[in-house]
């Protein structure tokens, strides 16, 4: 196979299976939720309720289109694709086997924190575009929440990044494999801290109850979305819940040891997945069962509290890998 | 200080300090009905509340002039539908003032026993939606919206065996009630709220041991002693403000006097301190629920006779006013009669009306998130405010 054919392949294969993993995991979360709440879940569509995301994915394309008249057209039509593009970057430097992934480059970390809070742009222009009120508050939210748990997030994400001396995500997994110790959530105090902090603030960077103050639907109906219909709400969902998974894959992989696992190597991307599941079900849950705190509340936690702790967390990592390798 | 009185109207379009007016309702997932409040907001904090009220006027006070007596009560469980019991216990009440009509003791019994049944669901229903209010549709709100549906759906399916229908009962009738106990209604009773005690204790800890439940309710919505006696408000609000105040106990009507229970007071005034008194009411209701059972007299349930026609029960001349304690307050009935088959004239007081006037006073200077926060917390029920 000649190489420019590969690397068209492998972001096409990676780009559709993210799409289809999207549609199935709304179902596992619509499911778990479900019976979080005494509930059976979608049942009807097919069996055990297996069809409900295609029947979803084929409502939400035959509704009508509708733009708001005094919207901002331009502005209006293009935020769904300004939103949906970095959602689905993140993807591009996860390995989800050694050597397996689109691109693993030497700075994947940082392209992965980078790209994710471009997001914030795709928000705003639909809060924005939309001229609508609940839109446009949400849209202000939306900059507030990302400024304030997008540096908790980078820095909860730098601690396996001391511990293995390396930027490139690869080398990361690479660093605890072998044994079940060698994950960096069994890195004794430091891990269990970081991996906590780490999905706190990934809740907030995925806007998932208690921080979903940019949705918040009980105030503000549906936030920044309020006015989109059909494909257009379908895109921004695909690109919320594409983020989610991609935080889930990032949360296995620096913390749980990405494809480590017992049995032979090429089960490697099933443990991979079944331990971003694993982090999904677990934002899926804290999701299910708090509710929501308020915006200045939201502010406070992260400046207060979450902010200086995992700076105080980045900096004893420091000092604790510097004490180990012999720097002293 | 923000200047509350200056009312300015600003459009999207606006620039420099003024104020942007958001529409909460008559059409929103949180508006508990069809509430329309007009926000000023400055930024996230609301500056003033403009409450517009009359989505659900359905002529109720009109519509009872050309009702008889007998006709009527099934109609009065329209005007709170989440406690329907409680509006026909009021209307009853009246009617039975006015022609001195004496109610057996069975009947009296019953009574209590289906409007503290009805005060345990009608508290799920807010207890659920308030929840949904501040922790999402999406989210653990939801959550607890379910398990609280899930209670009242046992005590809906209690009135059903006893009446026959789910929300809108017609139990009451002047002179007694209308049905009596099946066989083994009373014990399902005592199963059910045994349950639901249980789940209530572990609805409190799901909430009150979660520190962003407590961060969105204490402090918030700050009702003191002397604003709520003010305005007026009754029920669990004015509980909740350190008022000792309940019909129940204050005006004992239809037997309560013989029942032993407490009249749980909190004096913060804010949010937490209308949920803690409600749900210390769930655990006084099912005691008294369990009390009336036990000692439930045998006899008859009406002291009216059977009747051929809707007609032929008549009052004399006079006017009377009852009140019963509801849910949510003080529902009142005032009946002037002119001695035929129909009131003369009728009026309602309902709870939800009273208390929605307090709004205005307490939301102004939070925040858009606490606006339903705030609302939940006040319970209102649109068919009672408009009628």
């Amino acid at each position: 196979m000649p190489s420019w054919l590969l690397l068209l392949l492998v972001p096409f294969v990676v780009l559709n299976v993210v799409i289809g993993m999207v549609t199935y995991v709304t179902l596992l979360e619509r499911k778990f939720a479900a019976r979080m709440q005494s509930r059976i879940g979608p049942y009807r569509v097919g069996p055990h309720g297996l069809l409900q995301p295609i029947a979803d994915a084929l409502k939400l394309m035959m509704k009508e289109d509708i733009v708001p008249d005094a919207a901002d057209r331009t502005v209006y039509n293009l935020a769904p694709i300004v939103f949906l593009i970095p959602c689905m970057l993140i993807f591009a430097t996860i390995p989800f086997a050694p050597g397996l992934g689109v691109g693993d480059v030497n700075i994947g970390i940082l392209f992965f924190l980078a790209v994710s809070a471009m997001e914030i742009v795709g928000l705003f222009m639909a809060g924005w575009g939309s001229n609508n009120k609940y839109a446009l508050l949400s849209a202000m939210r939306a900059v507030n929440q990302i400024i304030s748990y997008d540096l908790p997030f980078i820095f909860a994400a730098l601690i396996p990044v001391l511990l293995t001396g390396s930027l490139k995500l690869g080398d990361i997994a690479a660093a605890q494999q072998g044994s079940l110790l060698k994950w960096f959530i069994l890195y004794p105090v430091i891990g269990q801290l970081a991996f906590v902090m780490f999905i706190v603030s990934t809740l907030a960077a995925e806007n998932r109850v208690p921080f979903d103050i940019l949705e918040a639907e009980s105030e503000l109906v549906a936030g920044f979305r309020v006015e989109y219909s059909g494909m257009k709400f379908a895109l921004i969902q695909l690109g919320e819940y594409a983020h989610m998974i991609g935080s889930s894959f990032l949360g296995a992989l620096l913390f749980l040891g990405a494809w480590s696992g017992p049995g032979p190597e090429y089960l490697g991307p099933l443990w991979f997945l079944l331990k971003a599941m694993f982090v999904f079900l677990l934002v899926t849950w804290i999701r299910w069962s708090f509710v929501r705190i308020r915006v200045d509340q939201i502010l406070a936690l992260s400046w207060k509290a979450l902010l200086p702790a995992t700076l105080m967390l980045l900096i004893s990592t420091a000092v604790v890998v510097v004490w180990r390798t012999g720097g002293f | 200080m923000l200047d509350v009185d200056n009312k300015t109207r600003v459009e999207m379009d606006w620039s420099g300090p003024e104020r942007l007016q958001m529409n909460m309702g008559p059409q929103h997932p949180s508006a508990h009905g069809v509430f329309r409040a007009i926000l000023g907001l400055q930024g996230e904090t609301v500056v003033d509340v403009d409450a517009v009220i009359g989505y659900l006027h359905r002529c109720h006070e009109k519509l009872s002039e050309t009702l008889t007596y007998a006709q009527y009560p099934s109609i009065a469980s329209k005007t709170d539908y989440v406690a329907a019991m409680t509006s026909e216990f009021a209307y009853v009440l009246a009617a039975e003032e006015i022609g001195k009509f004496e109610v057996p003791k069975r009947a009296q019994y019953l009574r209590v026993i289906v409007a503290e049944l009805q005060r345990i669901a009608s508290h799920l229903l807010w207890l659920g939606t308030w929840c949904m209010d501040m922790g999402g549709a999406l989210g653990g709100g939801a959550t607890i919206f379910l398990y609280c549906i899930r209670e009242r759906e046992d005590i809906l399916d209690l009135f059903e065996s006893l009446v026959g229908a789910r929300l809108l009962y017609g139990f009451f009738q002047v002179g007694g009630t209308r049905y009596d106990i099946p066989d083994g209604w009373a014990e399902q009773c005592r199963t059910t709220i045994d349950r639901i005690d249980s789940r209530v204790n572990e609805y409190e800890q799901m909430l009150e041991d979660n520190a962003f439940f407590l961060a969105r309710t204490q402090g918030v919505g700050t009702v003191s002693r002397e604003l709520a006696e003010d305005v007026g408000i009754a029920g669990p609000l004015l509980r909740g403000s350190g008022v000792n105040f309940d019909l129940r106990k204050n005006v004992p009507y239809s037997s309560y006097g013989d029942f032993d229970f407490t009249v749980p007071v909190e004096t913060a005034g804010d949010c937490y301190a209308r949920y803690k008194v409600r749900m210390a009411e769930f655990r006084q209701a099912s005691t008294i629920v369990r009390q009336a059972l036990d000692a439930l007299p045998s006899g008859p349930i009406s002291s009216r006779p059977a009747l051929k026609s809707v007609a032929q029960i008549r009052i004399p001349k006079g006017e009377a006013y009852a009140r019963v304690e509801g849910p949510r307050g003080e529902v009142g009935s005032y009946i002037v009669s002119d001695g035929s088959a129909k009131p003369y004239r009728m009026k309602w007081r309902g709870a939800s009306f009273s208390n929605l006037a307090i709004l205005p006073h307490i939301i102004p200077g939070h925040k858009v998130a606490d606006v339903v926060a705030i609302m939940g917390s006040v319970d209102p029920v649109f068919g009672e405010v408009d009628r």
